[in-house]
């Protein structure tokens, strides 16, 4: 083990105490801006550089086989269940660490400027600084245990940072909203692992991989339950259907943590688990495959409706889900590495949009505080033309837009191609993989024209913002502007890592990961496709490309927007979009007011008002009072009484005794 | 030698004692009534001592000195109930009626 790797703790370490520094100044010295910036911002730059010299390691001597697996003490020796606090570093848990290092630093530097008139500010430190913690914990962890503390931790940062705004009921509602969510998919995440214990004895990565093979059949019952079981943590955790409602509603914390959280690190931590376990996942064809139908159906599900959402965030939150979809397909269809290449590419685009979407939202906010304005910042109806304002933030935006849309050369392409590619690459097994390509295929389509459409009603065509706003709308400052430009370069040029089969110096990623996903190389086919046919494909995601982002051009005519407050209402489909397909409204009926209708009417009234204090309270106690009624008559208050009856007693006591 | 009429008288005066124990209303009637129980089975011991040894006189020297502290205390206790109720009728010391 190279000596940097033993340092890994380091990594993880160091945001938790910027934790603690942050937190404790929160109660002490809530005013001292300048000293949480330092150590919010500090801690993560220092983290992010021991996670380069860890990398350095793994690059220099890359482990084959066996992982690294830092122990650092044992944690849970319960007779045959033993459990350490272990750190694994290989190729996978690498390349995490460091996407999740370097995005969650440019977020922070981002968040100083955008942060910085909050009177909670310390505090918002602490909970960033705490989630970094947190999911470090999840991709390091080199058992199940481990990494489910990790999951939980995040889960409960990001209900912290959702909510962040309390006094705001409905902000507050949506933290609960994803809280609850979560919960569903970490009861299935705790079944498997159950399971898992139960069949191979062990919950350690190295120990279940290797098991696995000689305990379970292919396609056998038990790893199929025990794969679908951790799909279902993994829809709740990646919002993928049907528990991806409350990503969009997550959008109610701060921009930066939607950035971080909620595009870039958390959600994608479903994509990870299944990368991880991919030996798992390839021996059970069935779970996989509706791996892969979850995600091509949540990715054109979720591009229908970021096609008609009006507020910034909201199509950015859809398109999050949307591609999540994606990688659910490549990780579903076995394309292990090209679901973390596109993790990895989206990290960089969708951070970026995100941050983007912070700077006009930051910008119009300030525009409408200035004239006392009451209207909507994150309206699209509200914006338009503010290229001319926010130059800067709007090219930053447009390299991500080209990026998530597919245009050749920028990262999205090769990692949305290499998917789609892989999944075309399985049809000759089975029709369903075709529809499945078709589905993707579609859902890209719709990525170019819904992306383009916020573009052009954002930065260009007149500006609605209203006449007296305009005089106050200015670039964001360099501490915003700066991590823009640094994933810009990202979104442009992180392909470079996977370029296509057919392109010179091809598949880097797929080869570094290799030893990571070779164990499940034995149950799945060979994924090659002819040069011909990848050329075919290639040619055809960018005309999907071109098509979506030329119609959305042609088609769109920001001239014609009214702002929101004159805006008249969608009818007939548009409706439908703008409302989400109703899905909402749809559990509500479903699952939340027969759920509050039997807490109320059957375990509130009847249950605990009838049952419980009715027969086991009151009726215990009256019970007890009717029998004290009865003996207590007996304390006539006459004494004669009382001696006669002592004489009675006496006399039969010693019958008893002489008799 | 006198066994049978002592034991005779004894049972009489035991039963008077009950009788009135059990009948009459006035507390210190009912504290006499004892005190005749005791004294019958006094009387009972010194008989039957006659012929069984003298351990049963020695109890009834007991029984007397018991019976002296008792009367203190029982009459204490009237007088206090006397100066709170005016009145010793244990028909109106019901306090304690459940």
């Amino acid at each position: 083990m190279p000596v940097s790797v033993g340092w890994v703790w380091l990594v993880v370490v160091l945001p938790f105490l910027g934790f603690l520094v942050n937190g404790a100044l929160s109660f002490v010295r809530p005013g001292a801006k300048r000293a949480v910036s330092t150590v919010g911002v500090g801690v993560l730059l220092l983290s992010f550089l021991a996670a380069l010299w860890v990398a350095s390691g793994v690059f220099a001597e890359p482990p084959h086989g066996h992982p690294y697996v830092v122990t650092l003490w044992s944690w849970m020796p319960a007779g045959s269940l033993q459990v350490d606090v272990a750190f694994q570093v290989d190729q996978l848990s690498t390349v995490m660490m460091l996407v999740v290092t370097g995005i969650s630093t440019l977020i922070h530097i981002f968040s100083v400027g955008y942060m910085r008139e909050d009177t909670s500010y310390s505090r918002y430190f602490a909970y960033l600084n705490l989630f970094v913690f947190f999911m470090l914990t999840l991709v390091l962890g080199a058992n199940y245990p481990v990494m489910f503390v990790g999951w939980e931790g995040v889960g409960l940062c990001s209900y912290l940072l959702i909510g962040f705004w309390y006094e705001n009921r409905p902000f507050a509602d949506a933290g609960k909203k994803a809280f609850l969510m979560n919960r569903i998919g970490d009861f299935g995440f705790l079944v498997a692992m159950f399971m898992m214990f139960q069949a191979t004895g062990s919950l350690a990565f190295t120990d279940v991989f290797e098991a696995a093979p000689g305990l379970f059949e292919v396609g056998g019952t038990t790893i199929t339950v025990i794969t679908l079981a951790l799909l279902l943590g993994c829809t709740g955790k990646s919002a993928q259907i049907p528990l991806h409602t409350w990503l969009p509603d997550a959008m109610a914390g701060p921009t930066p943590v939607s950035a971080l959280i909620h595009a870039a690190t958390m959600v994608t931590a479903g994509v990870y688990l299944v990368a991880r376990s991919n030996v798992l996942f390839a021996m059970a064809p069935v779970s996989s495959f509706v791996v892969a139908a979850v995600g091509a159906g949540t990715a054109l599900f979720a591009a229908t409706i970021a096609l008609k959402q009006w507020d910034i965030k909201k199509v950015l939150a859809y398109s999050t889900v949307s591609q999540l979809g994606f990688m659910f397909m490549g990780v579903g269809v076995g394309a292990y590495a090209a679901g973390i290449f596109h993790l990895t590419t989206h990290a960089f685009f969708k951070a970026l949009l995100f941050l983007g979407s912070g700077s006009v939202i930051h910008a119009l906010h300030h525009a409408y505080h200035a004239t006392h304005s009451d209207e909507d910042a994150q309206d699209m109806r509200n914006m338009g033309g503010l290229r001319r304002y926010l130059p800067w933030t709007a090219g930053a935006m447009w390299i991500a837009t080209l990026a998530i849309a597919g245009v050749p050369g920028f990262s999205g392409f090769f990692s949305k191609d290499e998917i789609l590619a892989m999944t075309f690459a399985r049809g000759h097994e089975a029709v369903g993989f075709y529809v499945l390509w078709g589905v993707g295929t579609a859902a890209a389509l719709l990525t170019a024209f819904y992306m383009t459409r916020m573009m052009l009603y954002t930065f260009h065509g007149p500006s609605r913002t209203g006449a007296e706003e305009e005089r106050h709308l200015h670039e964001a400052p360099w501490v915003m502007t700066g991590p823009l430009i640094v994933l810009a370069l990202g979104s442009a040029f992180a392909g470079l890592l996977n370029l296509p089969a057919v392109l010179p110096g091809a598949g880097w990623l797929h080869h570094f990961l290799e030893p990571v996903t070779e164990g499940s190389a034995a149950y799945l086919p060979e994924l090659h496709l002819a040069h011909s046919t990848e050329w075919m494909l290639l040619g055809l995601a960018t005309l999907v490309a071109a098509v979506g982002i030329l119609g959305a051009w042609n088609f769109l005519k920001p001239s014609a927007l009214q702002p929101a407050r004159d805006a008249a209402p969608e009818a007939g489909l548009q409706k439908v979009l703008l409302h989400k397909w109703y899905v909402d409204e749809i559990y509500d009926a479903v699952v939340v007011k027969p759920v509050m209708w039997l807490s109320d009417r059957a375990f509130w009234r009847g249950v605990d008002v009838v049952v419980i204090d009715g027969l086991f309270v009151h009726g215990s106690a009256t019970t007890a009072r009717a029998l004290g009624w009865i003996g207590s008559r007996l304390q006539s208050g006459r004494v004669g009484m009382y001696v006669f009856f002592f004489v009675l007693g006496s006399i039969l006591v010693l019958r008893a005794l002489l008799g | 030698m006198l066994l049978g009429p002592s034991l005779t008288v004894s049972v009489i005066l035991f039963s008077l004692g009950v009788a009135g124990v059990l009948f009459r209303r006035n507390a210190i009637v009912i504290f006499m009534c004892i005190e005749l129980m005791l004294n019958a089975v006094n009387l009972s011991f010194i008989a039957l001592a006659q012929q069984l040894g003298r351990e049963g006189q020695v109890i009834v020297f007991f029984v007397m000195a018991v019976a002296a502290a008792e009367a203190t205390v029982g009459l204490a206790i009237m007088i206090g109930i006397y100066r709170h109720k005016s009145s010793l009728n244990v028909k109106e010391i019901n306090l304690l009626r459940g």
